[in-house]
């Protein structure tokens, strides 16, 4: 009969394969916010190519399955002649995917930005490019930091599915440790904690980027 | 008046769907005028202040300030619609004043009035700091030069808005209904900011306003619009005590007995 392998030693595992989590997510999530702020604001460009091809990114890698996406850049690159790291395909795949989404986000809060902001910064003579940079971007990346929390969050869980090509991420390890030791009820709960515990970390972050920017905005310290 | 009017339109009409909010419309503002227009709600007051501020676009008609077409450009003797290098151009004479303040909330008072002056002038940071201080001691906030907006009364911010207008040295000055969205006793400091500028500098002031006392004070010309025209216009006293029309009597009558 074997001996039970305690918790610790699965935690001790667990945590080991988190940096490949963590430095997916953080590489995805870096990726996905520049997406995300470069085809939100060509969504709203008055150039209709420009507005088209970003429909056309938003619209491919939203509407397809992001294991799909990440398998097509693991097998079929390769195949013209371009071999990419896993963790590089891991980063790409999920940061082009979760960018999509962001996109979204960030088209939706510059126009949510009240309209007398733009007639303000057009009264000053602001250019358009000075209107956007200088008025309402900083505006509207405050109301962007709730659902981009969500935007991360939803990319951290979704690194799970690298554990598919190769990577061996939180997921991978548990499932490895599952076939070794076939404790899957200690096993996968300490891997559901694990997530948490980095979904928490990514919370609180979040909290943080949205109470600095927003400060000034009256709705910290604000009097009326 | 024998001046060049510093704005001029002519024949200007606008559109929003089947409403026709300016209709043909006409008026010559001179140089240091202070006009004020008033008339009812819907009647295009607004409007004729937005396609100056180039907000709104005009449908025909032009519109020139201080001898330059503002949605036009002369091409070939001919005239063809304004690109944004010409409408950036000629707009930097005009500036305005909102109901809704319209400040930018995540700047202070200090840098809602320098943010245009160096990022749209070429401004030398201390230099627009140093007019920034000068406008907002005018307009009787030099307290609350590092205050946002949201720690600021309606009233303290139509006078930060004032001042960040001014910043940009404009030669007209629109005022669309500043004091609409206040309570009852801030709108006498925004007044009182008001008449300053209109009696003791060199402005031209084109003011809609439902401040009809206000509005007799200070203005040279005042002028009742309805259904985007100008029904009637004249100096104050005529226009108040003695109105030819009867839509203007009518309008009056209203306002001024509430």
């Amino acid at each position: 009969m074997r001996e039970d392998v305690s918790l610790l030693v699965f935690a001790r595992e667990l945590l080991l394969a988190a940096p490949v989590t963590i430095e997916i997510t953080l590489g995805a999530a870096v990726l996905a916010f520049a997406m995300s702020i470069l085809f939100g604001l060509a969504r709203l460009s008055r150039i209709w190519l420009v507005r088209a091809l970003a429909r056309i990114y938003v619209e491919f890698f939203r509407g397809s399955s992001a294991l799909v996406q990440l398998f097509w850049l693991f097998y079929v690159l390769p195949h013209f002649g371009i071999l990419l790291e896993p963790i590089t395909v891991g980063i790409v795949g999920l940061g082009l995917n979760a960018g999509a989404y962001g996109a979204e986000i960030v088209r939706g809060a510059v126009i949510a930005v009240d309209r007398g902001q733009y007639e303000a910064a057009t009264a000053l003579n602001f250019s358009r490019s000075r209107t956007m940079i200088r008025i309402i971007l900083p505006q509207a990346l405050v109301a962007m930091m709730p659902p981009f929390g969500n935007l991360f969050i939803e990319l951290l869980k979704g690194t799970a599915l690298v554990s598919l090509i190769t990577i061996t991420d939180i997921t991978f390890r548990a499932a490895q440790l599952n076939v070794f030791t076939l404790q899957s009820m200690e096993i996968f709960s300490v891997a559901i904690n694990v997530y948490l515990v980095l979904a928490l970390a990514i919370i609180f972050f979040m909290r943080s980027m949205e109470r600095r920017l927003g400060r000034g905005l009256g709705r910290v310290g604000g009097v009326s | 008046m024998s001046d060049e009017p510093i704005v001029q339109f002519q024949g200007v009409t606008k559109s929003f769907g089947d409403l026709v909010v300016l209709d043909s419309f006409d008026l010559d503002v001179a140089p240091n005028e202070h006009i004020s227009v008033i008339g009812p709600s819907g009647s295009g007051k607004s409007t004729l202040l937005r396609v100056l501020m180039t907000i709104e676009r005009i449908d025909s008609g032009t519109i020139k300030v201080d001898g330059d077409y503002l949605w036009h450009m002369e091409r070939e003797g001919r005239l063809v619609p304004a690109n944004e290098a010409h409408l950036r151009k000629v707009r930097g004479k005009v500036g305005m004043v909102f109901q809704q303040f319209n400040l930018f909330p995540h700047m202070s008072a200090l840098r809602n009035v320098t943010e245009a002056p160096i990022h749209v002038l070429g401004m030398a940071k201390e230099e627009a700091t140093e007019r920034a201080v000068e406008l907002l001691n005018m307009v009787g906030l030099s307290d609350k030069m590092e205050s946002f907006p949201a720690q600021l009364s309606g009233g303290q911010q139509q006078r930060v808005a004032i001042a960040r207008a001014l910043a940009m040295r404009p030669k007209v000055m629109m005022f669309d209904e500043v004091t609409s969205a206040l309570d009852p006793e801030l709108v006498g400091e925004v007044l009182g900011v008001m008449r300053t500028l209109a009696t003791e500098h060199a402005l031209t002031m084109i003011i809609v306003t439902h401040q009809m006392g206000f509005a007799r004070e200070i203005s040279d010309r005042i002028c009742f619009i309805e259904g985007g025209r100008i029904v009637e216009q004249g100096p104050p006293d005529r226009i108040f005590s003695a109105p030819e029309s009867e839509r203007t009597r009518a309008f009056l009558k209203a306002v001024l007995e509430v």
